[in-house]
């Protein structure tokens, strides 16, 4: 994927958060707090868990059926960031060698129950988090922290993240392709010229905080960015709340995938 | 209301690495007034435009606007009455969304929630963006981006607006409709920029500024019909005024 691609795709995430749909008109901080409960949920499962994870997988799928968000976008997405996954897990079969089970005569070593469990973990939190943002938007997010309590300070420079990384990545893009139309193959393109590079859209985003700083100062800035109430809690959002917490703790406590296995092993038995 | 005026009296201005900006410059602007400020790149027209405001006290000699002297302390007022808009609306819109861009200096002037929305409807309204207002603004295109900028800065209701170069980059057409859009404003502006013909259209008055210095100062049909003076000043007569 070349630079300019990527570039798109991001803003492909923030368009899908001006969609028009139930879980799009949610409040944003029911979204954030259920997002929150299920990422501690999943995270708080034993190393060795696999088979009480699957249900979760309800939660994104639900959503992302509802919100009418593409599958296929959200799964390339989380294969763009599963190296990390992998790499966290990946030497867990050989350093936890202890036979775990033994299915079909191949024996199962307890690592590579672990290992399946993170990546799992991994597929529902990403997932989970990708969700929020494509029926929440960026600064929908970004509002429901600050009135759920996060420091105003830490809340801005989340909204500035997210106004200028668009404005980052075009002027990136431009120092690219000045750079590939006049490097005629390969010379030009080694680290020398890419760390001067940086250098250059480094020197170039400190003129632009400058410039920034003086039209918020223009406009009355002190200190604090302000902003309306725009969204008030409603029953629907108490309603998808409590849901969630109902789910979440129904298939948390109560070991519901086992006991669906033994009624079928008592079924076909 | 009869006293939206700017003065500058010898106004001088270095700048901390030692160039001098600034040196000795005099005008005054009396209210409704609408002045062009031309000029060779380097002249000046930034740094004057960035006092206007109180970014940049001059190093000495005084800036007066409406009945205030500016200095460290009274320059959060002269904002109030002072709207500059910048060269480029990526620098001026900072906030996520549209809506959030015009309220953030009606918030910042404290006022309530219902004057606060009054004021971004009729800002948005009259530069015909309205439709414009949930919209992040990395998804506008340069025309509709200059538009809310001004929108922006309307929406602080200022005596005084200040422009930086508001054409650059934009399309013939956003072109045209950002003249009319001006030619409709009762402020007193002040247009900084290198489009002659677009001061020629907007502004009465028309400052160069050469050397940091005001170097002619009068009516715009004269001083923009005034080739040798243009010329000097690495201008050109404006394209309305070539015969072809």
């Amino acid at each position: 994927m070349t630079f300019d691609e990527k570039y798109f795709d991001i803003g492909r995430l923030d368009r899908l958060s001006y969609r028009d749909t139930f879980v799009h008109h949610l409040d944003p901080r029911a979204k954030v707090i259920a997002t929150m409960l299920f990422l501690l949920t999943v995270i708080s499962f034993p190393k060795y868990e696999i088979v009480a994870l699957a249900p979760f997988f309800l939660y994104p799928v639900l959503l992302l059926t509802i919100g009418e968000i593409p599958v296929r976008f959200i799964i390339k997405k989380m294969i763009v960031v599963s190296p990390f996954a992998i790499f966290i897990g990946i030497f867990n079969p050989i350093l936890d060698s202890r036979t775990a089970a033994v299915i079909f005569g191949v024996s199962l070593s307890a690592g590579w129950l672990s290992f399946v469990s993170i990546l799992l973990k991994f597929a529902l939190t990403i997932s989970a988090a990708l969700l929020l943002i494509a029926t929440t938007s960026f600064p929908g997010v970004c509002h429901a922290l600050r009135r759920l309590g996060l420091p105003p300070l830490f809340v801005s420079q989340l909204l500035f993240l997210y106004r200028y990384l668009f404005v980052l990545m075009e002027e990136a893009m431009r120092i690219i392709r000045a750079r590939e139309m006049r490097s005629f193959g390969s010379r030009g393109t080694d680290i020398k010229v890419f760390v001067r590079l940086i250098g250059i859209l480094f020197l170039r985003t400190v003129d632009r905080a400058e410039r920034i700083y003086y039209a918020m100062l223009s406009r009355g800035f002190q200190g604090d960015i302000p902003s309306l109430k725009r969204s008030r809690i409603a029953y629907r959002d108490l309603a998808f709340m409590a849901m969630t917490i109902a789910f979440l703790g129904v298939f948390r406590f109560f070991p519901i995938t086992e006991g669906i296995g033994r009624v079928a092993q008592e079924l076909f038995r | 209301m009869s006293h939206h005026i700017v003065e500058f009296k010898d106004v001088f201005f270095r700048y901390s690495d030692g160039t001098e900006a600034l040196k000795g410059v005099n005008f005054r602007i009396t209210h409704g007034e609408s002045v062009g400020v031309v000029g060779a790149n380097g002249a000046g027209k930034s740094t004057l435009l960035q006092h206007m405001n109180g970014y940049l006290v001059p190093t000495s000699g005084t800036i007066t606007i409406g009945d205030l002297t500016l200095t460290t302390k009274t320059r959060r007022e002269i904002r109030k009455k002072v709207g500059i808009v910048f060269q480029n609306p990526d620098d001026q819109l900072f906030m996520p969304t549209v809506f959030d861009d015009v309220a953030f200096g009606p918030l910042n002037l404290g006022l309530d929630e219902a004057s606060v929305r009054e004021r971004v409807r009729k800002a948005l309204g009259m530069v015909n963006s309205l439709d414009l207002q949930d919209k992040p603004p990395h998804h506008l295109s340069c025309g509709q981006k200059s538009a809310v900028a001004i929108a922006s800065v309307m929406a602080m209701e200022p005596d005084i607006l200040a422009m930086d170069e508001p054409a650059a980059n934009l399309d013939p057409r956003s072109r045209r409709s950002l003249i009319s859009l001006l030619k409709t404003f009762k402020h007193s502006k002040i247009i900084a920029s290198h489009d002659l013909d677009l001061i020629l259209d907007v502004c009465q008055r028309c400052i160069v500024i050469g050397g940091g210095a005001v170097v002619a100062d009068g009516p715009s049909e004269e001083i923009l019909s005034n080739k040798a003076l243009l010329e000097e000043n690495n201008l050109e007569l404006p394209l309305s005024f070539q015969g072809r």
